[in-house]
């Protein structure tokens, strides 16, 4: 059984009390709204990418639960100089993680420090926290007029 | 009131959740089942299980001789003039979304008002913005205080001649403010407005007397008066019912049907259309009676010691905001907590076996006036215990402690 230590590890704890790339990033070309109807969480990503499709810049401002802003501080962190291709490789890799059976080990390799939130998926209720900031850069790279949502 | 003798009638309160014993503070959401209520809704499966009101066969005699006894518990629980006045509905939701269609299609016209106060469950605002987005009529707010009292004057100089129904929900969901009613009907009716009381949070908590009250449409739920959920009721004034048109047309609630004319039944049939929750409705008479059998005067005593031990508790409590200090005010602990989210609380405690809820308790105009984007809310029922109280807050320590 996952215990909370397993869920509030000292990583997510740090991220949540000092987000990273937290604020407004300016100049941005992408940018999109995120929210959780079930929880009110609420997020706002924006996004700088170059000519060759290269995530030059990233920032995250918004309010929500401990795991769904140290989530998308460690994602900024991760997609910070990645192209948009290797952007789909990490949602992928960091759905099926989230989402994956209880004996599944995330794939460390690819995920890197955002296997740290392997531990959701012992907490049905809370997948959609981890997630969301996923789906608001997907929203934001597609230039989605409607905000992203997790339901 | 032997609260360890309650206790023994609540079977789901007694297990274990990661291994401590299960602490359930989330009694606003819904309460759990007496086993009296539970064995009712068996037994009918089990030995009367048949369709109501016409067969002729003796099955069906005995459902329909415990549903309308059911009408009847629940007519003098709340004393309606008559039976006629009650109407079985699916819950709270359907009961006011009955009386805005059925009633505010009728009565409801471009320029009326309809007055809510800031505090109403989601159920007792959309209705009324579709009714009004429909009829051109307008929605008017009584505000309310830091406290989460409404704000009586601003109330006042709301009404006019041109507001044609006041809703006002009895007791905060989201609070557990206790709103005066008997005031705010007096005044409404003096300007010639109906008024809605939604009981929903209510009706488990505090007597009701919708003779003496003069309320004219009353609704709430069964299943946070530890009735089935599915089920819930409108009272209402028989001469309003009576003028109204149908709700839902179907089967039960017509006496006559030819291709060009329907005859539609008598009250309370002719807002019942269709094969009704026949077991909910046998539940939740066995629910009041089990009220009636401890005395509503003996809860609401007990649950404000409860909640008066509770409040104490938060108030001594580093780092925590109670959201909802209003001074008439019942088993509602709504609070923040600085550093720690309402939704990392509801995990942490939960693996601690206390369920509480967070969230904005389908009261989002309330978290906004609050400006936060959700509360953690602890409340209470007759079952609850001072341990448990005192578990929910070692709980809270727990969670503080981590994100420290």
């Amino acid at each position: 059984m996952f215990s909370l230590g397993d869920l509030y590890q000292q990583v997510i704890i740090d991220h949540t009390k000092a987000p990273r790339n937290f604020g407004k990033l300016e100049p941005c070309n992408h940018d999109a709204e995120g929210y959780n109807p079930l929880c009110g969480d609420q997020l706002h990503v924006y996004l700088k990418i170059n000519d060759e499709q290269i995530i030059e810049g990233i920032s995250f401002e918004g309010q929500g639960c401990s795991i769904s802003t140290a989530s998308a501080s460690l994602m900024t962190q991760a997609l910070k100089g990645k192209t948009v291709t290797a952007f789909e490789q990490l949602f992928n890799a960091f759905h099926a993680m989230a989402t994956a059976d209880m004996d599944d080990k995330p794939d460390e390799e690819v995920l890197g420090k955002l296997a740290v939130l392997a531990g959701v998926k012992e907490f049905p209720s809370r997948i959609k926290c981890a997630t969301l900031c996923w789906h608001t850069v997907k929203s934001a790279m597609d230039d989605a007029a409607e905000p992203a949502r997790t339901e | 009131m032997n609260i360890k003798e309650i206790r023994q009638d609540f079977p789901v309160l007694h297990q274990e959740l990661y291994g401590k014993p299960l602490v359930y503070l989330d009694n606003a959401a819904t309460t759990q089942k007496p086993q009296c209520v539970i064995d009712a809704v068996r037994h009918y499966y089990e030995r009367d299980n048949s369709n109501i009101h016409r067969g002729v066969h003796t099955l069906s005699e005995r459902a329909t001789a415990a549903y309308e006894a059911s009408r009847e518990t629940i007519r003098g629980f709340f004393n309606a003039a008559s039976t006629k006045e009650v109407i079985f509905t699916r819950g709270t939701t359907e009961s006011i979304n009955l009386i805005a269609s059925s009633w505010g299609g009728q009565h409801i016209g471009k320029g009326d008002e309809i007055l809510i106060t800031h505090m109403e469950h989601h159920s007792n605002i959309v209705p009324w913005q579709m009714l009004c987005e429909r009829t051109g009529a307008v929605l008017k707010v009584i505000p309310m205080n830091q406290a989460g009292e409404l704000d009586m004057d601003a109330f006042t100089s709301l009404l006019s001649e041109r507001t044609k129904l006041l809703g006002v929900v009895q007791m905060s969901n989201a609070l557990g403010t206790i709103n005066p009613i008997k005031t705010m009907i007096q005044q409404a009716h003096a300007v010639g407005a109906l008024v809605l009381v939604d009981g929903a949070q209510a009706a488990a908590h505090m007597s009701v007397d919708v003779q003496a009250l003069d309320i004219d449409f009353y609704v709430t739920s069964a299943h946070k008066m530890y009735g089935p959920t599915g089920v819930g009721v409108l009272i209402a004034k028989q001469a309003l019912l009576e003028a109204m048109p149908p709700y839902q047309g179907g089967g039960d609630m017509i006496l006559m049907v030819t291709f060009e004319k329907t005859q539609y039944n008598d009250l309370p049939h002719k807002f019942e259309a269709g094969t009704p929750n026949i077991a909910g409705v046998i539940g939740f008479g066995e629910a009041i009676r089990y009220i009636q059998g401890i005395s509503l005067d003996k809860i609401v005593a007990r649950e404000k010691v409860l909640l008066d031990y509770a409040t104490q508790k938060a108030e001594a409590f580093d780092g925590l905001k109670q959201i909802g200090t209003a001074k008439e005010k019942a088993c509602v602990l709504s609070f923040v907590m600085d550093g720690v989210h309402p939704h990392d609380l509801g995990t942490i405690l939960d693996r601690e076996a206390v369920a509480i809820r967070a969230g904005h308790h389908c009261a989002m105009p309330v978290m906004q006036f609050y400006k936060v984007p959700a509360t953690a809310r602890a409340s209470f029922s007759i079952y609850n215990t001072e341990a448990e109280v005192d578990a929910l807050f070692a709980a809270l320590k727990k969670a503080r402690d981590m994100f420290a």
